[in-house]
């Protein structure tokens, strides 16, 4: 015969702020993501001591995305966007693929995760998007138990982001070009982070609108230099 | 469809074509019989010194009829390289959407981009795909070129109906036309090494008007309603379409050349 097992109970209340406590935890320990609006779209930037491992990616034409967290994790969604996004732009048009319906969808899978198993995922998501020129840049924040917030001008994700957002809140000022966007990114991270951090060690991307098709573009460590150099 | 990013495992991620096949099979290329389809008619490919010249004629034909002056039939399939198709018009649309597609998945999943050889061998799986198809007469034949970053040398693939592909060293041309434009650049072309960008461009449109004096599917240059090839070039930094003005000029070229006066 085997052992009686203890009956166990947790009420509801106690299994969600577990999981939440667990994934705030572990997210607040990586290292932060910033997006910031600038002149001809958006401006991604992460701290990222790995040149290969990318953090900022491309999904689709006007569609970006980064993630924060464990590694495999997001990477996971990711792929799981850019599979969405091609998927809809192969079966109806390449329009039809919009930065809303891929943060509704992160926000579905997160949330369903969140609820049904063990564990949550350790990730926070943005999405960001850039439209016709005029139009605002979107920017979707999905936490790891799905909840999705659209942000204005900027957006911090991932540990420090209170910080973050207070630091960019005080000193962003629509809307600035590239270089400009470049020094106050840079800045904000070697303020709630390393003071030295390296620019070798800050991986950075744009969404520029001025680009043909696909906007998505990473910047050079060169370009980031001659950014702050000036 | 499960979002759930579990349910992916035990595939090759990176593939767009196998998750079409596995989780929506009706959006692949499928083809019906048609006693008519539209088809595309002469497409070329031919090396230079730099790079790779792609052409195409502006014709599309339902049996003897015409059924597009102006349709375009070479494509860019990413920064690198371009697809020239010929056959039938629908579903060879089709299977260059969907290798763009491929190619763009595959780039943003690994973060880099399929080698050429890569490239041209999944084209071969797409057009083996089509082989009930073209048993009904339903022919796709593509030619694919690019630019070998890594070689750095531009490079020609070409296919049979089975989706069987070989190189091309120099040039090659396909379609109802395809025999007559092959013989025209067999005489024309010497070597890739002797022919820079504007000779190519020069000798694509030559060998087209070629093909559009012998085969009555073929359209030749059209200044009559401002119609020209479409050619791309790719090269080291990419692939681009020749412009307009450029194609016109030199098509003029062409034609005042074969132009005979008249007393």
């Amino acid at each position: 015969m085997s052992m009686p097992t203890p009956f166990l109970y947790a009420s509801p209340e106690q299994v969600m702020k577990d999981r939440a406590d667990y994934a705030r935890r572990n997210i607040a320990r990586g290292k932060p993501i910033v997006a910031l609006e600038y002149a001809n779209g958006v401006l991604l930037m992460a701290e990222n001591p790995s040149a290969m491992l990318h953090k900022v990616s491309e999904i689709y034409d006007k569609i970006a995305f980064a993630g924060v967290g464990k590694y495999d994790e997001y990477e996971r969604l990711r792929i799981l966007g850019i599979r969405q996004a091609d998927l809809k732009g192969y079966a109806y048009s390449r329009e039809d693929v919009t930065a809303r319906s891929l943060a509704n969808l992160y926000s579905q899978v997160l949330g369903q995760i969140f609820t049904d198993s063990l564990k949550p995922f350790e990730v926070e998501i943005l999405v960001a998007g850039v439209g016709e020129d005029g139009d605002p840049a979107e920017l979707y924040h999905v936490t790891f138990d799905g909840v999705v917030t659209d942000q204005q001008s900027f957006a911090a994700v991932g540990g420090q982001s209170e910080a973050l957002s207070t630091f960019l809140s005080q000193r962003y000022e629509p809307t600035p070009v590239l270089d400009v966007a470049v020094r106050l990114g840079v800045e904000a991270l070697r303020n709630v982070g390393n003071s030295e951090l390296p620019v070798a060690q800050v991986e950075a991307a744009v969404l520029d609108r001025t680009l043909p098709r696909r906007k998505f573009r990473r910047l050079e460590a060169s370009e980031l230099e001659a950014a702050l150099a000036t | 469809m499960s979002p759930r990013p579990d349910a992916e495992a035990g595939r090759i991620v990176s593939s767009f074509t196998d998750f079409l096949r596995s989780e929506r099979p009706d959006l692949l290329p499928q083809l019906g019989g048609s006693v008519h389809p539209t088809e595309a008619t002469t497409i070329l490919a031919l090396r230079y010194r730099e790079g790779v010249v792609m052409a195409g004629d502006r014709r599309a034909t339902e049996g003897f009829a015409i059924a597009h002056r102006d349709i375009e039939k070479v494509f860019p399939t990413d920064s690198h390289s371009a697809i020239a198709v010929a056959g039938v018009a629908g579903p060879a649309m089709e299977m260059v959407r969907l290798f763009q597609t491929e190619l763009e998945y595959y780039e943003k999943v690994e973060g880099e981009a399929l080698s050429l050889a890569g490239k041209a061998n999944h084209l071969g799986r797409l057009i083996r795909a089509n082989l009930p198809s073209a048993m009904q007469g339903l022919v796709i034949l593509p030619l694919f070129a690019g630019y070998d970053t890594k070689r750095g040398e531009g490079r020609i693939y070409r296919y049979d109906v089975t989706g069987g592909l070989s190189e091309e060293t120099d040039f090659h041309a396909v379609g109802s036309g395809g025999r007559d434009a092959k013989n025209s650049l067999k005489k024309l072309y010497d070597r890739p090494e002797a022919i820079d960008r504007d000779g190519a461009i020069d000798l694509a449109i030559e060998a087209l008007a070629d093909a559009a004096e012998e085969d009555a599917a073929t359209a030749g240059p059209d200044p009559v309603h401002g119609i020209y090839p479409t050619v791309f070039g790719i090269e080291a930094d990419g692939v681009s379409e020749v412009t307009h003005d450029v194609v016109e000029r030199v098509a003029r070229d062409v034609l005042q050349r074969r132009t005979r006066a008249t007393t």
